[in-house]
């Protein structure tokens, strides 16, 4: 009966992507329920960046569709998509270089408020208080708030990462994309983060996230799903997926690399 | 109210600015350039760069055809001193209006693109005006003969509130004609205002997010944002600007020519932006007063004034001092500015306002280390 109640917000079904002969994707289906934590895992190369590529409206799918609260994302452009409520953290940090830290974070919250285009000369920007001040406390949450006025650019790959999730937090998405958030981080940072994404999915965000980091995976996962050569070749609970023989043979090359961390 | 609201140190820099700018008649004066044509010329190339430096520097978007809307903003201006009135007002308001329409279309067509292509795209749209205005808008332009006013123009409203004069009018302010020194204070406020605006523009949420269209223009469009709509919108604002300054060279002098919408103004401007700081307020302002300093007072050094300069050298060395000096000056003068420019970009990418930090961030260095010598140095 609880099966009645469950709400899938997004919804991939049946995408398959080409580049030339190379089959990136094929057939890959996806379900992921309202408030939860998906993982997405798998080799290098298996294609779970295009996967998020595909959902975000960077690359448009060979065949297929993803569905996203009732809207079809496929055919939409990527600010379309991020204003129905998806924003993403990239693999690369994909951030403003130039502006401060501050600024990378107020930035996204006036796409939120303002929406896709307005021209706003009127008032300051350091009279925008209200918007200001959230973003300070997002800092705060992820750490960073020492750096608000340096240049981002300047900033550790660890802590762009950082400030990168943060840009998306202010804009309270209802789904957020998480490629690698993790990559290029020490213990003491990712450990941060972890407890940072426990606390946001406690507010109910649904997280698609893709790591290679175990440890991150069984801490937050509700669901994982492996991909392999392009194809999903196992899903379900973190627990099934762990004693599946099947993935570890596929991918996980035997139980010592899943005991590892 | 917050329309005229402005952070308290962009107060400073804007008091400050307006009162380098007005006393432009006295400070000038010691390095001979206290001319009122002269100055109208400084005044106005300013407003002209620091509008290309609203697409320029905070987008990042290089245009190479800012000049076309120069040009249609004159053209505009001295239409409306023939067709309707001395006023500078209508000109300036109308000027804007239809060079803010060309950059409304040419800017569509030109940011399907970016980078090199934009450059590209831009230059061609303007040499395509360039010519249009030589060959099948003749009747709109005059030609090679260039626009201008003649005694048969209609002028309706300023005929309908007073009898006609014998000779060409010139251009003025609600029935009163500039003469002296008055254009040049006219354009002053203009430059001042346009100021104005380019700071509420810097400090703007607006201005944030064209600055980060130029820092990662992926990250706008997965932030939610349209970047194509920011990018139109200053260019829009930037060829008003040119426009607005196109119209003060009319008012200045009721003539209007092709020459204005030649490559090579489009690069002026180009090089004034770069040589003062891309992408700050100030930056555009000073280089473009340099080059206008170069072409107009450094071009007309010759050997007379030279002499005059060297006098102190011993009779012998002074020629031969004199000899190379020349080849720098006078007509040698692109040759001058453009090793300033090389030196400039090789060792100050941030043009003269990076100087000025550099010099700047040196007597900051010791305050922090000290705190006592911070009360005696005052703020600048
Ligand atoms: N834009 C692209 N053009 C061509 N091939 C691509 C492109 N993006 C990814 N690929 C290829 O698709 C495959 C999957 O890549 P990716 O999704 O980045 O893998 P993962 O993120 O799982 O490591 C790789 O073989 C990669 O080389
Ligand atoms: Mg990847």
């Amino acid at each position: 009966m609880a099966e009645a109640t469950r709400n899938i917000v997004l919804h991939v079904s049946d995408v398959h992507k080409r580049f030339g002969g190379l089959h990136a994707l094929s057939d890959i289906d996806l379900e992921v329920e309202e408030g939860k934590t998906h993982a997405i895992i798998g080799p290098n190369g298996a294609g779970k960046s295009t996967l998020l590529n595909v959902i975000v409206g960077r690359l448009a799918p060979t065949s297929g569709a993803v569905v996203f609260d009732g809207q079809v994302l496929t055919g939409r452009k990527p600010h379309q998509i991020n204003q129905l409520g998806v924003a993403r953290v990239f693999q690369t940090p994909e951030i403003f270089p130039d502006l401060t830290v501050l600024q990378n974070v107020m930035a996204p919250a006036f796409a939120k408020r303002d929406g896709a285009f307005r021209i706003n000369i009127v008032r300051a920007l350091d009279r925008e208080t209200e918007i200001r001040e959230e973003a300070e406390a997002i800092l705060d949450d992820v750490g960073l708030i020492d750096r608000r006025d340096s240049h981002a650019g300047a900033l550790s790959r660890g802590d762009k990462r950082r400030m990168e999730l943060a840009m998306c937090l202010i804009q309270h998405p209802r789904l957020l994309l998480l490629d690698e958030p993790t990559a290029g981080m020490s213990r003491h940072d990712t450990n941060t983060t972890i407890d940072l994404l426990k606390k946001i999915k406690a507010r109910g965000m649904t997280k698609v996230i893709i790591e290679h980091d175990m440890h991150v995976v069984f801490s937050l996962a509700d669901k994982i799903s492996v991909l392999s050569g392009g194809r999903i070749i196992a899903e379900g609970l973190p627990d099934d997926v762990r004693n599946s023989p099947k993935v570890q043979e596929a991918y996980l090359g035997g139980a010592h690399r899943l005991e590892a961390h | 109210m917050s329309l005229f609201a402005i952070p308290r140190r962009d107060l400073i820099v804007l008091a400050l600015f307006s009162l380098v700018v007005l006393a432009m008649p006295i400070w000038l004066q010691p390095l001979g350039a206290a001319y009122p044509a002269l100055m109208q010329k400084f005044v106005i190339s300013a407003v002209f760069a620091i509008g290309f430096n609203i697409l320029f520097g905070l987008t990042g978007y290089l245009s190479f055809g800012h000049a076309a809307f120069l040009g249609v903003g004159s053209y505009t201006a001295v239409w409306s001193f023939k067709l309707l009135t001395m006023d500078a007002l209508p000109a300036m308001v109308f000027a804007v209006i239809v060079s803010g329409l060309f950059a409304l279309i040419i800017g569509y067509l030109c940011l399907r693109r970016s980078g090199i292509y934009f450059s590209i795209l831009t230059l061609a749209f303007a040499q395509m005006c360039y010519n249009l205005a030589y060959s099948v808008l003749t009747p709109i332009t005059n030609g090679e003969t260039s626009l201008q006013l003649t005694l048969s123009d209609p002028r309706v409203i300023d005929s309908a509130l007073a009898p006609r004069g014998a000779g060409l009018p010139s251009a003025g302010l609600f029935g009163h004609a500039f003469s002296g020194l008055e254009g040049f204070y006219f354009c002053a406020v203009v430059l001042i205002i346009a100021f104005f605006v380019a700071q509420k523009i810097f400090s703007s949420p607006f201005g944030m997010m064209l600055r980060a269209i130029k820092s990662n223009q992926t990250r706008m469009n997965y932030t939610g944002f349209n970047t194509r709509p920011y990018a139109l919108t200053a260019f829009v604002i930037s060829g008003m600007y040119a426009g607005l300054a196109g119209a003060l060279f009319a008012i200045t002098d009721p003539l209007a020519g092709t020459e204005r919408m030649q490559w090579t103004a489009s690069g002026e401007v180009v090089l004034m932006t770069i040589l003062g700081g891309v992408g700050t307020l100030v930056g555009p302002v000073i280089g473009a007063w340099l080059i206008e300093y170069f072409e107009n007072i450094f071009s007309a050094f010759n050997e007379q004034i030279l002499h005059r300069v060297f006098s102190w050298v011993p009779e012998g060395a002074q020629d031969f001092v004199v000899t190379i000096v020349s080849k720098f000056v006078g007509e040698g003068w692109q040759l001058t500015l453009g090793l300033l420019f090389m030196l400039v970009v090789i060792f100050m990418p941030g043009g003269v306002m990076e100087g000025v930090r550099r010099i700047v961030s040196l007597f900051n260095r010791p305050q922090r280390r000290d705190p006592g010598a911070m009360r005696v140095q005052p703020a600048e």
